[in-house]
């Protein structure tokens, strides 16, 4: 059996050989043009071009203005409000002002450098309380989720802390920058080669730009060298400014950012503040809690509506809120429209309930683990080997519900929790910790366990559907295709593990083929952690029909029904009657029975009211905790990681390889939003930290030194497939137990709340050091 | 230009502007696209390659090195990390069977630093993969790889021999580049291009007369006499530190979070001297150990103490045709600490880099120095600290009255990297912590074990 083992990833012998190709490392056709885009240098106001002195530069073939096209192609995924290049306004800096082809990449950069432009600045709105001030929004008003009467329960709560804090952005920095190639074809069609999450958006957007019908646009990709949600949306501009070119000239065209363009043209992680009023009784247990959430959201709606509906639907994480009322303030500023990133606004929201845990048990004088558990979500009822599906529900259940009126069923942190307290020895290390803090004048320590509880599915209910194309061979040889994308989380290996299950074969046997949207058609972004879930139960479905009708051809030479032939260890098999998968395959062929099949998939059981805030969003959810120990300097605020353990379920694992992989790296990632990644910009509105030279992304040594990952082996309690759960996701907030250990640290240094920032970056933890002391 | 060298095992000859680089060479023109580009500044190792000369094998940034840089010298791209045949070099079989890579893009670039890293039998894996940055892994199953496969022998095939056909118009002494220079007072000067290389690849400068002093063999190398240890300009950082260890340990720290080991295989003493950047590293700790820098302009030598060099914001002492030939530092008894302060621990440019230097004779300063980076618009000493230091008791209030008396030194920026109440916090923090240390208290988080 492929499915659970811990095979490496599908091209790990190209990735170590360098001979995994990327969009940049194509072959170009002749005559291919390189793309660059010229920047706006001012957040708001209108800029004149004098695009003279780029036309004339060496090597420039075509340069395109906004006068240049007639009807300028829109770029947004949502709301139709991001046109290619700015036309006279523009609304941040690095906004795309125009583009300039020409017959190398470099050629292309130095040429965009060249333009005068005459900007007449107007003011710009690049703060959260500017925002607020101007009521600059998407939507009409903030979004406000309710459970119960909060108010009441404020008021008749023993305690209530109240705080503030800021959470900044992250960008995504995908090691592999944003690149797209568009081949022009035969009679107005076009191939387009795009580092993408989401091939089908590249080839609805390119095809809208060029007034095609979809069917005149195919979009492959192969991999990318990252994506983590950043090439969600963000890619469709260098696709589109490929296609226009390409139809203009007849031409191939490639357009990749620089490293600094990307950072400073791209959308990155939504930056938040929370406000938080949260009422305890004296012994900890929380009665209701009101968040504000304003999320600064940049100059276009891009993916921000939906991003900030999970940070709303995060606001609990695990604990169970009697009541609750999250308002969420979706604010338009001149700066890079923020986007996806991995968790999707769930990170935020989560900070903000950890928060509150932590400020909580400070007040109270618990032990925040204490606190944290007494508030947990009650647990589901013990599998014990029994029928998996809680159908009909659990009744003991039934006030086990989320702020979005959500009954969570399948709660499994209580184990989860009590596991990892044991394997990181959790409570003689707090002692110790403690003790030592104690005769430490300048050096302290701080530990904290934080629990994750991430809801799978796309909030946008459509999207949870996925297409897959199998097709077998004459000589038993398989081809495998499907709607995900391969960023690098071993998607396309964990497929293959399913087809090769289905059939009885090696995994070898399956060959894995590029996404393409002539293959399978329709596609969600990869995106939500759903890429296995949906396209793995896609892949099945074809599999599996050409299994049964495989199956009823050979089944009478077996002398047995078709329902009981197995496919195994490469043949296949009724009874003791057996023949090779070739043979059978060879004779499904002969019997002039088809061996393709298209698979779909729809997620079950959804249903979800975003403006009500109330359904069931998720079809489940994927746990996770954490326990990080750091240590802080209190002279300089520098602070590290010293060890974490963590307890992560993936419910079944398909690959317990590469769901480890994906852990590890996601808690690396996620304690690196909270404490080295920072993003700045200044008063004009520029991104100061717009390269890896002052942006930074953790390096080897910022992993924990002891870093133990177990996972939770214990089956989906719902039907996924072969009962594993996505983890993409949901590992990134594993991160704030670094978060919640440093502010730990920082409470060690005196009596008072240290009211900790995020990112705690050396001055923050600082900063916090001192109002402890206050 | 023409450039001769040997890649992956064959000679191969290059034709190409002084300024192209070794990165676009192999990608646009040879086809060889395993090598990435991550950043093109030097800051993300996706490029790395593995450069080999009479010094050795070493790992360098392909996206700021510059051809001529690599001018009969070998070179070894991720391609020819495995063998003739296609074997695997270890790394690789490690790095597959560990789960090193996920979405592959950075891995050629760190496959080439661990193999440069294997070859030279190095096993201090966070150093040495500093400047191999990875979004995906959380880096912990590529140092597993790197683990797995250090007892491996090193294959055949890894070992390369300069092609010794090196074109010889480059200046080939100090004598040669000072007559040349002379000659050529606006050319710039080009040692490890680690600074230089963005200006072509960020900021598309046309660098006109350009001088590449990598032949100048006598610019290089550490000379220790009994009293003093004479640096040549174009030594790199890596041989500095190795060399500065015995001598003071906590410079040769400071290097080792200096750049990353592709940055200090290439960068120099001397261009981080006479760029005269405030945040470059070398000068606090050098200005701390009394340095004294030799310019030299055709026949002319001169030589000044290393903080009179840096003038202003930009502005240096170095008169037109006039070059950085060497550095001295006295020999002294060691009581140099040096402390830098960045978001992240390696390879990160100082928020504030601190440099101590302070001696106590039966508990009372009788000499002090103290250099900063990052806290003015030049490396510059902190002379009111330093005055409120010196013939007093070396106790805690006189620390606290010299840490007061540093707000005359320096009025810090606030900038990306650190706003100036914060910088001049730490800076104060950093001469208790020196006093701290000397005592005997815990302070450094990077001593502290889990």
């Amino acid at each position: 059996m492929s499915v659970g083992r811990a095979l490496p990833h599908d091209a790990a012998a190209l990735h170590v050989t360098g001979r995994a190709r990327y969009v940049d490392d194509l072959a170009l056709p002749t005559g291919a043009l390189h793309l660059a885009f010229g920047l706006s240098q001012i957040a708001r106001g209108r800029a004149k071009l004098d695009l003279r002195a780029v036309r004339q530069a060496p090597g420039v073939v075509l340069v395109l203005g906004p006068e240049d096209i007639d009807d300028m192609p829109d770029c947004s995924p949502s709301a139709e409000d991001e046109p290619l290049l700015a036309q006279g306004d523009v609304y941040y800096v690095g906004h795309p002002l125009f583009i300039v082809a020409a017959t190398s990449h470099l050629a292309a950069r130095r040429a965009a450098a060249l333009a005068k432009v005459d900007y007449e600045p107007a003011p710009s709105i690049l703060t959260i309380d500017a925002a607020l001030a101007a009521n600059s929004r998407f939507e009409d008003g903030p979004r406000v989720y309710t459970k119960g009467d909060v108010d009441s329960a404020l008021s008749a709560s023993d305690c209530i802390v109240e705080g503030q804090f800021e959470i900044g952005g992250q960008e995504h920095f995908y090691l592999e920058g944003q690149a797209a190639l568009v081949v022009p074809g035969e009679d107005g069609t076009m191939v387009v080669h795009a580092s993408t999450q989401h091939p089908t958006e590249i080839q609805h957007k390119v095809a809208h730009a060029l007034h095609a019908p979809m069917h005149d646009v195919r979009v492959e990709t192969r991999r990318m060298g990252g994506g983590f949600g950043g090439k969600e949306s963000q890619g469709n501009h260098l696709a589109i400014a490929c296609a226009l070119v390409a139809a203009r000239t007849g031409r191939p065209t490639k357009m990749r950012y620089d490293r600094d363009d990307d950072f400073i043209v791209t959308g990155k992680r939504h930056d938040f503040r929370i406000h938080y009023r949260a009422g305890f009784t004296a012994s900890g247990q929380i009665l209701g809690v009101d968040f504000t959430q304003y999320a600064r959201c940049g100059w276009a709606q891009d993916l921000s509506l939906p991003v900030c509906d999970r940070a709303m639907l995060h606001a609990d994480n695990a604990y169970l809120l009697p009541t609750a009322r999250i308002t969420s303030h979706r604010l338009k500023t001149h700066t890079q429209s923020a986007t996806a990133f991995r968790g999707f606004g769930g990170p935020q929201g989560m900070v903000g309930i950890e928060r509150v845990m932590d400020h909580a048990s400070h007040v109270l004088g618990l032990d925040p683990l204490a606190l944290r558990r007494a508030n947990y979500y009650r647990g589901a009822r013990p599998l014990n080997g029994a029928a998996i599906n809680t159908d009909p529900p659990d009744t003991a259940l039934r006030d086990n519900t989320t702020p979005y009126g959500m009954r969570v069923e399948d709660f499994i942190l209580h184990e989860m929790t009590a596991q990892l307290i044991k394997d990181s020895d959790y409570a003689a290390r707090r002692t110790a910790i403690d003790a030592w803090n104690a005769r430490q004048p300048v050096v302290k320590r701080g530990l904290s366990l934080t629990p994750v509880k991430f809801g799978i599915s796309f909030t946008l209910t459509h999207l949870n559907q996925a297409g897959a194309l199998v097709h077998v061979y004459q000589d038993g040889s398989v081809s495998m295709n499907h709607g995900g994308t391969e960023m690098g989380q071993g998607l396309f290996q964990k497929v293959a593990q399913v087809a090769a299950d289905r059939f009885g074969l090696p995994v070898g046997a399956i060959k894995i083929t590029a996404t393409d949207t002539a293959k399978v058609p329709n596609t969600s972004a990869t995106a939500a952690s759903s890429g296995s879930d949906l396209n793995g139960m896609a892949v099945k479905a074809a599999c599996d029909t050409i299994r049964d009708r495989i199956a009823t051809v050979v089944a009478p030479e077996l002398q047995a029904e078709p329902a009981q032939v197995r496919f195994e260890d490469e043949m296949v098999r009724a009874g003791r009657a057996e023949m090779s998968w070739t043979e059978a395959v060879g004779r499904t062929y002969m019997s002039r029975v088809s061996l393709s099949a298209t698979g779909f998939y729809a997620t079950p059981k959804i249903v979800w009211d975003r403006i009500a805030g109330n359904g069931r969003p998720f079809f489940y959810f994927a746990y996770g905790a954490a326990c990080s120990e750091v240590v802080i300097d209190t002279l300089t605020g520098e602070n590290r990681i010293l060890r974490t353990d963590i307890v992560h379920d993936c419910g079944r694992s398909m690959n317990p390889a590469l769901d480890r992989g994906q852990i590890e790296g996601a808690f690396v990632q996620g304690a690196g939003w909270l404490t080295m990644e920072e993003l700045v910009w200044d008063d004009k509105g520029r991104l100061r930290t717009h390269a890896p030279s002052t942006y930074k992304i953790p390096a080897c040594s910022d992993r924990p030194p002891v870093f133990n990952v177990t996972l939770w082996d214990e089956a989906n309690r719902e039907e996924t497939i072969y009962r594993s759960k996505a983890v993409g996701e949901p590992p990134f907030m594993l991160g704030i137990s670094v978060w919640s250990a440093l502010q730990n640290a920082c409470a060690a240094c005196g009596p008072a709340w240290p009211d900790l920032q995020a990112p705690a970056t050396p001055e923050a933890v600082l900063a916090a050091v001192a109002r402890a002391r206050a | 230009m023409s450039i001769r060298f040997h890649l992956n095992g064959t000679p191969v000859e290059a034709h190409a502007t002084s300024t192209t680089t070794l990165l676009d060479w192999l990608r646009e023109s040879q086809g060889l696209t395993g090598t990435k580009e991550g950043c093109n500044e030097g800051d993300c190792g996706a490029c790395s390659v593995m450069v080999t000369d009479q010094a050795g094998a070493r790992a360098l940034n392909a996206c700021i090195l510059f051809l001529p840089q690599i001018d009969g010298k070998a070179v070894r791209t991720v391609e020819g990390i495995s063998g003739p045949d296609g074997q695997l070099h270890p790394v690789q079989e490690s790095m597959i069977a560990h789960h090193g890579a996920q979405c592959g893009f950075c891995t050629p670039g760190f496959i080439v630093t661990m193999a440069t890293a294997h070859l030279n039998g190095r096993r201090d894996f966070d150093d040495q993969l500093a400047g191999n940055l990875c979004r995906c892994t959380g880096y912990a199953p590529i140092i597993r790889a790197a683990e797995d496969a250090s007892e491996a022998p090193v294959p055949d095939w890894m070992y390369d021999a300069g092609s010794s056909n090196a074109d010889t118009s480059a200046p080939q002494s100090s004598d040669e580049l000072a007559d040349w220079y002379l000659a050529h007072p606006d050319a710039t000067l080009i040692a490890g291009a680690t600074d230089v290389g963005l200006w072509v690849t960020k900021g598309f400068r046309d660098l006109g007369s350009v001088a590449f002093l990598n032949q100048c063999a006598d610019l290089s190398g550490i000379d220790v006499s009994s009293e003093t240890i004479r640096i040549g300009a174009m030594t790199t950082l890596t041989d500095l530190g190795a060399a500065i260890a015995d001598h003071h340990p906590s410079f040769a720290e400071l290097i080792r979070r200096y750049g990353s080991v592709q940055v200090r295989n290439a960068a120099t003493v001397g261009g981080n001297i006479a760029n005269g950047s405030p945040i470059g590293d070398s000068p606090p700790a050098l200005i701390a150990l009394g340095a004294r820098l030799h310019l030299r302009k055709g026949a002319d030598r001169r030589d000044i103490a290393l903080e009179d060099f840096f003038l202003d914001y930009g502005r240096q002492d170095r008169q037109k045709g006039e070059f950085v030939e060497a550095i001295t530092i006295p020999r002294q008894v060691d009581r140099l600490r040096c402390y830098k302060l960045s978001k992240r621990f390696d390879q990160d440019i100082s928020a504030v880099c601190g440099a101590f230097s302070i001696r106590v004779e039966d508990a009372q300063v009788t000499e002090a120095r103290i250099a900063f980076g990052g806290m003015a618009g030049t490396p510059k000493r902190a002379a009111a600290a330093e005055a409120a230091l010196l013939g007093q008791l070396w106790t805690e209030p006189t620390i606290a009255t010299a840490a007061d008396a540093m707000v005359e030194d320096f009025a810090p920026l606030s900038d990306m990297r650190a706003s100036a109440e914060y910088r001049m916090q730490s800076a104060q923090g950093m001469l208790q912590r020196y006093f701290l240390e000397d005592t005997g208290i815990a302070t450094s988080v990077l001593d502290i074990a889990p």
